[in-house]
């Protein structure tokens, strides 16, 4: 490896961005050149003194305030017009849909923490009339209905043939966005499933874990993440989730 | 559709809040560093909230910050529009501090010598603020902000072999510039 070659991966190798293929070839090239050597340690010094100098800058308190009062209050009556006004503004943002900042990557630490929002979902979906917003039986009715509510509509499927009754379909929020709810029944028992789109389209196979006493099965499969929840046992959740990719597949190859 | 927000709706107001106060400092530092004014600053921070909040239904995170910080980006490089379509503000918003900027010049290299000297967070953001714009943006997403190199991309909208030679030249101008003291202090 030349100087040149390392200089431009030292930096890589600073800031942990480096595989270990590179970071083994960066390390021999420095081990033999003290020019590089003395750059790398000055680099470093330089990270960790920036760090530890504290050159953040901290937000006015008046910056806040005028940022909290454009945001509406749960308390107070909604004021549409007031909250147009602060933001009548125009905007460039809609680019950014076209980036990768859209692309929904789950990070272990995230996991625990949607699959919580997940209960939560379903438990607000229990209270009296907030189950569905579209209520149907015929999956070519509830499909649709998702169309331009999100992004990606989720399958739905008719399971009533395999014991598990469709109910109809609901927008909810999960994770800070907008997310399907297909909604179906056993017996007495709601079974919600959640269809998000991620952007890792290798196919992960069912995990069910419990949370707060509920039972969630969570699979990707084709782009989506699925979650469905109930408080079903855990073998009746697991064969409505068997049955749900059995027919989509079925759906797929027909 | 009891889901379907709309601005006023107090329950995305609320979700917005948790997710997007917390990297109010953060917002206004890197505003602070493009922007290099402390008025202009805060308006870039306001406006950015404001139009995040108006987007906050499209928001596919996880990483609310980049995200931010990506609308932040776009705010300021309006404003640095607005600066050059008005020549006389645009010199007076030349903080004094980069008059002093160091001489990027190649300090002759000790490789031998540890430098010693340290600087203190008001000449660390001073020379900071000398960068020219791209490396001072990457320098401070990097350095200050944490950003991980593809974080970086996605804000800057550039590929990622540009973040890594943006940053490169600023860490290297940097580093002249601490040598070049390190001399003259001899």
């Amino acid at each position: 490896m030349t100087c040149d070659e390392a200089e431009a991966l030292l930096h890589a190798l600073i800031d942990g961005e480096l595989d270990a293929g590179h970071t083994r070839e960066v390390e021999n090239h420095i081990a033999g050149c003290p020019r590089c050597a003395a750059a790398l340690r000055d680099y470093r010094a330089m990270s960790k003194m920036i760090a530890e100098a504290g050159v953040h800058y901290t937000a006015p308190l008046a910056l806040r305030q005028r940022i909290e009062a454009a945001l509406p209050r749960p308390q107070a009556a909604p004021n549409r017009r007031a909250v147009l006004r602060g933001f009548a503004m125009g905007s460039a943002v809609s680019a950014l849909a076209a980036t990768g900042l859209v692309a929904i990557v789950l990070r272990r630490d995230d996991v625990e923490r949607i699959q919580s929002e997940v209960v939560s979902a379903h438990l607000r979906s229990l209270q009296a009339g907030h189950l569905t917003d579209v209520v149907s039986t015929d999956q070519h009715t509830v499909k649709p209905w998702f169309n331009g509510k999100l992004d990606v509509a989720p399958p739905v499927i008719d399971l009533t043939a395999q014991g598990f009754t469709l109910v109809g379909g609901r927008l909810d929020y999960v994770d800070a966005r907008a997310i399907g709810a297909v909604v179906y029944k056993r017996r007495q028992h709601i079974i919600n499933l959640f269809v998000a789109q991620t952007a890792n389209t290798e196919r992960r196979s069912a995990k069910i874990e419990t949370v707060q006493g509920f039972n969630i099965r969570h699979w990707s499969d084709r782009g989506l993440n699925y979650w469905a929840v109930s408080d079903l046992a855990s073998d009746e959740l697991a064969e409505f989730g068997e049955k749900f990719e059995a027919t989509a597949r079925t759906h797929r190859e027909g | 559709m009891p889901s379907k927000a709309s601005d006023d709706d107090p329950e995305k107001a609320r979700r917005f809040r948790e997710a997007a106060l917390p990297y109010l400092d953060d917002a206004y530092t890197l505003a602070r560093y493009l922007l290099r004014n402390a008025d202009d600053a805060e308006d870039a921070v306001q406006e950015c909230y404001l139009r995040a909040y108006r987007h906050f239904d499209s928001y596919r995170g996880p990483a609310m910050k980049p995200w931010l910080f990506a609308i932040l980006r776009n705010v300021c490089r309006a404003e640095y529009a607005r600066r050059a379509a008005t020549p006389t503000s645009a010199i007076e918003d030349v903080p004094e501090s980069a008059e002093q900027a160091p001489l990027w010049h190649e300090a002759g290299e000790t490789p031998e010598a540890q430098l010693q000297r340290r600087w203190d967070s008001e000449t660390i953001r001073r020379l900071v603020a000398a960068l020219a714009e791209p490396f001072r943006e990457t320098f401070v997403l990097r350095e200050i902000q944490n950003l991980s190199y593809r974080e970086i991309a996605e804000v800057a909208e550039v590929p990622v072999g540009t973040v890594m030679s943006r940053l490169a030249r600023a860490r290297a101008m940097l580093r002249s510039a601490w040598l070049a003291e390190e001399e003259q202090q001899k």
